[in-house]
């Protein structure tokens, strides 16, 4: 099938450009993108097309980008089926504009053997209509004392090891499960924390949790955990991604650790950029998350760290939670948030504030999470997969957390204004989400 | 039968729970005070009956072991009139797994007027009130409020010192795991005092500066002056060692003594939440010292303020189920 984008603006991450253009898709692929020329005919001529062969999809004037790449979505299979297949991730992932899912390990039992891998592959390719790249745990149960079996989890597709919000304390395992990593050319995605200080807490440490009384922890804790990290990878030249870097104190030590050339990336959440530690108020578990949001001073550091290109990545963090785990006492209640179909709605805010400006968004959103994990997609290129979304950024909407696709509906946004929806989503080529 | 003081606007208090005291604004706080004042005469006379709660059901739900806060509001429940059920929720449904959601529904049933919960977990009160019918009173959750606690203690101190303004009043102790402390913290500023907090800084966080609270670590500097001597409870399992070296080293320190209270002013008062642990936080003596002490008011005290509390939401209910009916009818 060949398919002709005209009309549309396109948000190229690779050469920071946002101008009106057209994108031609042969085969899955892009074939051609032309910036500041939408006659199609000369597209056609150039390459022997007839246009009777070509459906025409015309944009007008909305904007055209390369699918978002979602590092660390969890899908709650195996074991909690209830709260997240990938039935319902993927249709959450088309209709968010996600076009590659990067799942998380730490389901029940963990993804730590080859075998578990296989079977969440094989449920993804059976249920999914986006792309499905599975992590694996770094090590066995994701309990920090042996490593898992790294270079076969690789050869079945395992695209990096991660033990989620889990630390590795021991750090003579991380260290050595480091080390064999760098040998398999694996990328280990680490949750920079101390965890000594970090347990039990709910809630950052400052004036809103004393007030509150809820257990808390120093924001301080992530730089240390980051520290540690940093320092094991000078000793093993491991390639290394931190999943949420989201506090001030932690980006002078990112800076030195990537100008000293170290293999590091980082990543934030969604969550962390957009919302603060007052948003909890009365004890709003939507938003307890992890780690807990911090005050507004670290959110403008950690976006101002993502338009500097410091921090590469942004996430949804998709964490799907069923009403139960929620509706609980602020301490005992589960943490995180379903976010996929949030995720580019929630960005749109730092690009309405003048924080971001939409290329910014999709460099940490699309191309930098290809990037890291090898993938061709990412792009708005010759060549690359046609993995591409289609949005209107202005679309105003109050947020409906029952129409999420999501069988859990635990975010935040609930009930707020928000600007921004996706129209359409692509995958190699082939529509997979069309908004009424 | 004596009655019940009818003489506070009904509009001076305009809460349907009190979950803790940063929803009050000043004048509720006086008008809780005000009454409680009143049925103060009334507990010290012989016949200790009012009728403000008559026909009502009172339950009282404790998560979390209490004897002394639990007997106060029973006694207040009961002067008043209501009736008055305890359950301990420790032994029952949540060892059964049933959610704090399911345990309110099933409450919900049964009509209480006033519910009494204490939890551990702090905003634990605040969520069941959101799904309950009727006004809910937090008698502590986790290391949030504690907000009688904290009228009781106003109560005793404006008794005391002829006022609740302008007083230097020092809190001491483990003010990091206490409700008693941030309820009071938040009363007493807004009530116009200057409050310290004395402790080592491993139990009173930098982060409580933010409260216009001054922090002192040495106990000695942080009693000069003071009019009012609050000491806090120091829970056994913050001494071995996590929080503080020992017994006797937090004694020595942070133990409220003759030397160290001979700082504060000639005519200081002592307070103390209960229960004591006599030798750790405060010296026997002191305690039971009556020109110094008010130990024994504060528990007089408590008994009032809760029955003035309940009183005045009792009074906000049966307004707004009358507005409700009317608005039917």
């Amino acid at each position: 099938m060949t398919l002709l984008f005209t009309n549309a603006r396109l948000i190229d991450p690779e050469a920071g450009t946002d101008s009106i253009g057209a994108v031609l898709v042969q085969n899955g692929r892009i074939a051609a993108v032309e910036k500041n020329d939408t006659n199609p005919d000369q597209l056609f001529r150039t390459r022997n097309i007839g246009a009777e062969d070509v459906t025409l999809v015309d944009c007008g004037g909305k904007c055209l980008a390369p699918g978002i790449v979602d590092i660390g979505v969890k899908v709650c299979e195996p074991g909690e089926r209830h709260k997240e297949s990938y039935k319902s991730a993927g249709l959450a992932a088309a209709a968010g504009g996600v076009t590659t899912m990067i799942t998380r390990p730490d389901t029940t039992p963990a993804i730590d053997s080859p075998e578990t891998l296989e079977f969440v592959t094989r449920r993804a390719q059976a249920d999914a209509p986006v792309n499905v790249l599975a992590m694996a745990a770094l090590t066995k149960g994701r309990e920090g004392r042996e490593m898992t079996e790294i270079g076969f989890l690789m050869d079945a597709g395992a695209v990096a090891f991660t033990d989620c919000d889990h630390v590795v304390a021991d750090t003579k395992v991380f260290s050595r499960a480091l080390t064999y990593a760098r040998s398999c050319g694996a990328l280990v995605i680490a949750h920079p924390q101390e965890p000594g200080l970090s347990k039990g807490a709910a809630a950052t440490a400052g004036k809103f949790a004393a007030l509150r009384g809820l257990p808390s922890v120093t924001p301080m804790a992530e730089r240390m955990g980051l520290d540690r990290d940093i320092a094991l990878l000078e000793m093993t030249g491991a390639k290394y991604h931190a999943d949420q870097i989201t506090t001030a104190r932690a980006l002078p030590a990112l800076e030195r650790a990537k100008a000293n050339g170290l293999d590091i990336t980082a990543g934030t959440s969604i969550h962390h950029l957009t919302l603060n530690e007052l948003d909890v108020a009365d004890y709003r578990t939507f938003f307890k998350v992890k780690p807990p949001l911090r005050s507004e001073e670290d959110r403008l550091a950690v976006i101002e760290a993502v338009r500097e290109g410091l921090i590469d990545v942004i996430s949804s963090m998709h964490t799907p939670q069923d009403e139960e785990s929620k509706r609980l006492p602020f301490e005992e209640a589960a943490a995180g948030a379903v976010a996929m179909e949030t995720l580019l709605p929630a960005a749109l805010r730092l690009y309405h504030n003048d924080q971001l400006d939409l290329p910014t968004l999709f460099r940490a959103m699309s191309l930098n999470p290809a990037k890291r994990l090898g993938l061709a997609c990412g792009r708005l290129a010759e060549g690359a997969p046609a993995d591409l979304v289609l949005f209107d950024p202005d679309s105003p909407f109050v947020m409906d957390r029952f129409a999420l696709k999501s069988k859990s509906q635990n975010t935040p946004f609930d009930g707020q204004r928000m600007q921004g929806r996706v129209l359409e989503t692509y995958v190699a080529g082939e529509p997979v989400y069309r908004r009424n | 039968m004596p009655n019940a003081p009818t003489s506070i606007d009904p509009m001076s208090f305009n809460q349907r729970h009190l979950l803790g005291i940063e929803p009050l604004r000043p004048h509720e706080i006086t008008a809780i005070l005000d009454l409680a004042d009143s049925y103060v005469d009334l507990n010290r006379r012989a016949e200790k009956h009012a009728e403000a709660l008559h026909g009502l059901t009172q339950i009282n739900m404790f998560f979390e072991n209490s004897t002394r806060t639990q007997a106060s509001f029973e006694l207040a429940g009961k002067r008043l009139g209501a009736d008055v059920m305890n359950m301990a929720m420790q032994a029952s449904s949540i060892k059964k797994g049933e959610t704090l959601i399911d345990t309110a529904m099933t409450l919900n049933a049964m009509h209480p007027d006033l519910l009494v919960v204490r939890h551990p977990h702090s905003g634990a009160v605040d969520l069941l009130a959101q799904k309950v019918n009727c006004a809910v009173l937090n008698a502590g959750d986790g290391r949030h409020e504690h907000p009688t606690q904290a009228l009781l203690d106003a109560l005793t101190i404006r008794r005391a010192k002829g006022r609740l303004h302008r007083l230097n009043i020092a809190i001491c102790g483990d003010v990091a795991h206490s409700r008693v402390a941030r309820s009071n913290l938040i009363l007493l500023g807004k009530m116009e005092n200057r409050i310290r907090l004395i402790g080592p800084p491993t139990l009173v966080p930098s982060q409580f500066a933010e409260f216009g609270a001054e922090i002192y670590d040495d106990m000695r500097e942080g009693l000069k002056d003071v009019d009012v001597v609050m000491m806090l409870r120091l829970q056994k399992e913050r001494m071995d060692g996590g929080f503080i070296p020992s017994e006797r080293e937090y004694y020595h320190r942070y133990g409220l003594d003759a030397d160290k209270l001979a700082l504060a002013k000639p005519d200081a008062i002592v307070m103390h939440p209960g229960p004591m642990n006599r030798g750790v936080e405060i010296d026997g003596t002191i305690a039971d010292d009556i020109n110094r002490s008010v130990i024994q008011e504060q528990v007089e005290m408590g008994v009032a303020v809760r029955m003035a509390a309940m009183d005045l939401l009792a009074r906000n209910l049966r307004a707004s189920r009358q507005a409700d009916q009317h608005g039917a009818a």
